[in-house]
């Protein structure tokens, strides 16, 4: 029998600026069978999700198909006719793009827009299509399925929301599903929510399906064959179990290489605890800051009662997940968001909580790297009018001083000096990065505040960045406060890790005690969502105490009590929901805040 | 951070030490570790490309910014010189025509004359300095206005941006002409105070998009950067807002500058705006409304330069527009 696909010696065209056109994929080919999963995975600009478009016979304005064949059960996609394309897409093959939250109209019920497509292409009628995504939705594991499509999309939460972008895409029994980069935009709570469904109701269905990611640990989980793309070419080609244990192709040796290893205590030592007798370089003491206008009673509260000092010379990682306040607490630092309560303290002494009202000196101490470089550096300016304001506005600075302190600033983040004189557009992803720390570094900082800066930049970029902001750090002394969502990034950075969860701090300590247990419970499930570069992981850690609890809950930030209570596994109904947890402090440098208590920890750990 | 000054040592790229970050993982056979260096490359700088339309309104409107200048000196009467009958001799004979007005192009007058029997292309010469000049001054009193209100009400709390907001709401939902009319029958009309009146009344325009794109920017990352840096309100207005809506501005202002002779030249047609003997487009058609009858060009030459001048800016627009994507146009409105 022949493949389902059959994408064979697959050429696509980019139309350049000037005319003329440029070769985006080269020569691609690899089949695709009935009920298997391929992964196509490679970084930004390797034409991973533009192959995945040519199976529904489409390319995106600019591209064009230049040669080879795209067989969909035998018959050329390419040179179909579109009335038969238009069959084509939809009802055999369906496309579930990155972004759910984007692709569902707010102001339709969830039913109708999963059954859409299906009743529109005069596959079944309502009556039929609304029983087949009640199954759907049953096979997702989605709660509470006989009235789900009576809801709206922003009732149900992001990870739902996923899922439900797998039923729209399924409701019409296609037989290929083209799914891109399902779960990059996902917690790592919710990614394995959402793969697990995605991977149970692949088998379910009998579907084959192409996977897009970047992110190989993923398609570990997932994929029966891998095609590693590299710049529109094919580097490397098998089945999941060969690519991820006896991969050929040094590119994927590389991309296996920036895959960080799962966090695990021990990884990341530089620091003793010598300088503990001193003052703290930054204390943050009772913090309590929120959004919205008026008095403190009313406006929203993102963090409470945080507490956090770091030492001179650390690096203290905050880790959370979206919306737990953790990008808050940069601001509330550096003053661009004064607290509601308490106090930022550097070296001892108390900083006004409004920037405006902090000494320049205060202010150069503190410097703030944005996430996303691209819009953190202002695109009119020169790289060198960038990087020169810092020495200026703290150092004092002549005009004719500037260029010396420029070039060396560029080799210290090593980019090359004629960098100087580019505007931020002309400069890769990575290297706007790397600008954007060296704006900071040029006030000669004592703390560097990271919030998520690695987080926009493929994987091999991202571990560079990493790797130089280690460098960096040896050099200049520099403390860090590292913001993230990935616990692996942290764990290899960090001397300290503060674990976040709905604005209170659940759990602080050096990143080996944090890391090792006893644990918090939420910092039990961080740990081990992180997917691992191992088949298999996703069906036993889906067997673990803290997932089954854990996973496929909303967070709610609660104004009494634990916030985590209903994704607990440990949670005493009548004390965790009532009283706020009191903080344990296991070791002095690791305290967890929890009802439970230090044996009960180990006793479960062990468990 | 001392270190910083004696890094230029140890820190360069190609040293051992410092570039681990592309070594370390593994020499790439064959392609060395360029290949896999960081992606994409850096994408070359955009420059505005110029359809074919966009070529030919620079042209049209490099020719009018010319007759702005010379006009008037290679005019060849005054716009307010009566010609005079004996230049109009009926072909084949010795009699001059019984008028001067409304008479075809011929070698005396090479598009015709007016209603008073006025050289028509000389007042269109001297015309085009008249409407192209209050035009653009009104336009540039209207860009100081509005943006300065504008980044004002951007940058300057909830009560202020209220308050300049409702009224520039209040002056936008007059009709232009009919405020226009007012103010002029009131006070009067001269070229000063038509200059002011035109300007203040197209602030309200532009302030509501200077507002918008300062609100824009205001939220910017790179503006919290400057403002974590701890720098003043003056540094990120100059350095930080204002480079970032120059592009989009200059759109808008090629499409104000349209409206404003529009209006300049409604105004006059209506009688109210440049007057007599004065030339300018916009009252030299109505002047010559009653030749359109007998087939006079006289009325025609004036509403073609009008096109001519605000169509060829309207294309300079569209181009510059498409390549900031189109998103501009949308903004606009």
């Amino acid at each position: 029998m022949a493949a389902l696909l059959e994408i064979d010696n697959l050429l696509i065209d980019a139309r350049t600026d000037d005319g003329t056109m440029v070769p985006i994929v080269k020569g691609v080919s690899f089949n695709l069978d009935r009920g298997e999963v391929v992964a196509l995975i490679g970084e930004s600009g390797s034409g991973k999700t533009t192959i995945a478009l040519s199976a529904l016979g489409y390319a995106k304005p600019g591209l064009e198909f230049s040669g080879g064949e795209v067989r969909f059960d035998g018959v050329d996609v390419l040179t179909m006719a579109s009335e038969e394309r238009r069959e084509l897409r939809g009802q055999r093959v369906a496309y579930l793009a990155q972004s759910a939250a984007a692709s569902f109209n707010p102001a339709l019920t969830i039913g109708e827009q999963v059954t859409e497509s299906a009743i529109l292409q005069g596959r079944m009628d309502r009556d039929t299509a609304y029983q087949r995504a009640e199954i759907l939705y049953r096979a997702l594991e989605l709660p509470d399925p006989d009235r789900l499509g009576r809801r709206y999309p922003h009732q149900v939460s992001g990870g739902q929301l996923q899922r439900l972008m797998a039923a729209m895409a399924l409701c019409g029994k296609p037989d290929l599903l083209v799914l891109d980069e399902p779960t990059t935009a996902l917690d790592v709570t919710t990614q394995i929510e959402v793969l697990r469904a995605f991977k149970s109701v692949i088998r379910q269905e009998g579907a084959a399906a192409l996977y897009v990611t970047h992110d190989l640990a993923v398609v570990a989980q997932i994929a029966d064959r891998i095609v590693v793309l590299y710049g529109g070419e094919v580097q490397e080609y098998g089945s999941a179990s060969d690519v991820i244990n006896r991969p050929n192709h040094d590119y994927t040796r590389r991309l296996m290489s920036a895959v960080r290893p799962p966090p695990e205590a021990g990884q990341y030592a530089e620091t003793t605890g010598e300088h503990r007798r001193e003052v703290p370089a930054l204390e943050v003491r009772n913090l309590t800051a929120g959004y919205g206008t008026g008095n403190a009673r009313t406006a929203v509260k993102v963090l409470r009662d945080v507490n956090i000092s770091v030492e001179r010379g650390h690096s203290v990682g905050v880790i959370g997940e979206s919306g737990c306040g953790k990008s808050t607490l940069a601001r509330v630092i550096s003053g661009l968001l004064p607290a509601q309560e308490g106090e930022v303290r550097l070296h001892g002494d108390t900083l006004h909580p409004d920037l405006k009202r902090r000494d320049r000196s205060d202010l150069q101490k503190i410097q703030f790297v944005f996430q996303m470089a691209d819009t953190a550096l202002n695109p009119r300016h020169r790289i060198d009018n960038l990087l020169g304001r810092p020495f200026e506005f703290y150092l004092g600075l002549t005009r004719s001083q500037k260029p010396e302190k420029i070039a060396e600033l560029l080799k210290m983040v090593e980019l090359p000096p004629d960098f100087a004189g580019r505007y931020p557009e002309e400069l890769s992803g990575g290297q706007k990065q790397r600008i954007n720390l060296a704006r900071a570094l040029a006030a000669s900082p004592e703390i560097l505040l990271c919030d998520e800066v690695i987080s926009a930049l493929d994987s091999i970029v991202g571990a560079n960045i990493i790797e130089l902001l280690k460098r960096l750090r040896k050099r200049t002394g520099v403390s860090f406060v590292f913001i993230s969502h990935d616990l692996s990034t942290v764990a290899s950075f960090a001397d300290d890790i503060v674990v976040l969860y709905a604005g209170r701090v659940v759990e602080q300590g050096s990143t080996n005690k944090v890391l090792a247990p006893p644990y918090h419970p939420y910092t039990r499930l961080l740990i081990s969502s992180v997917p691992e570069l191992r088949i298999g992981w996703l069906e036993e850690t889906m067997e673990t105490s803290e997932a089954k609890a854990g996973i496929d809950r909303v967070v709610e930030i609660t104004e009494v009590g634990c916030p985590f209570f209903n994704r607990c596994p440990l949670a005493i109904p009548g004390t965790c929901d009532k009283h706020v947890p009191p903080i344990r402090e296991i070791t002095d440098d690791h305290k967890i805040e929890c009802h439970r208590s230090d044996e009960e920890f180990r006793h479960w750990a062990s468990a | 951070m001392s270190e910083l000054s004696n890094s230029s040592t140890d820190g360069n790229r190609t040293a051992p030490t410092g570039s681990s970050d592309i070594d370390h993982a593994n020499p790439v056979a064959g392609a060395g570790s360029s290949a896999f260096e960081e992606l994409p490359d850096a994408p070359p700088r955009r420059k505005i490309r110029f359809s074919i339309a966009g070529k030919i309104a620079m042209g049209v409107v490099a020719f009018w910014a010319l007759m702005v200048v010379f006009g008037p000196t290679i005019a060849p009467y005054h716009e307010a010189d009566f010609l005079d009958e004996a230049l109009f001799i009926v072909p084949g004979s010795d009699d001059p025509y019984p008028q001067t007005d409304f008479q075809p192009p011929s070698g005396v007058a090479y598009l015709g004359t007016d209603y008073l029997g006025r050289d028509t292309l000389s007042r269109i010469l001297y015309g085009a300095r008249t409407t192209i000049g209050i035009s653009l001054i009104s336009t540039f009193l209207a860009y100081l206005v509005g943006v300065t209100l504008g980044i004002m009400a951007a940058i300057g709390g909830v009560v202020l941006d209220s308050i300049l907001s409702r009224v520039n709401d209040a002056i936008l939902s007059m009709p232009t002409i009919m405020l226009g009319l007012v103010v002029i029958s009131a006070i009067g009309s001269t070229i000063p105070i038509l200059i002011m009146l035109t300007g203040l009344i197209y602030a309200s325009s532009v302030f509501r998009i200077a507002r918008a794109f300062g609100l824009d920017i205001m939220v910017s990352d790179f503006v919290e950067a400057a403002r974590v840096r701890g720098e003043g309100i003056w540094w990120i207005i100059g350095r930080e807002i204002l480079p970032n809506m120059i592009m989009p501005m200059a759109t808008d202002f090629g499409l104000r500058f349209v409206y404003v002779i529009l209006f300049i030249s409604g105004l006059s047609f209506l009688g109210l705006g440049v007057q007599p003997p004065q030339s300018d487009w916009g009252s030299m058609v109505r002047e010559n409304l009653s030749g359109l009858p007998y087939g006079a060009i006289a009325p025609l030459v004036p509403a073609l330069a009008i096109a001519t001048l605000t169509i060829a800016i309207n294309m300079i627009v569209d181009d510059v527009s498409a390549h900031s994507g189109g998103k501009l146009a949308a903004r606009m409105i």
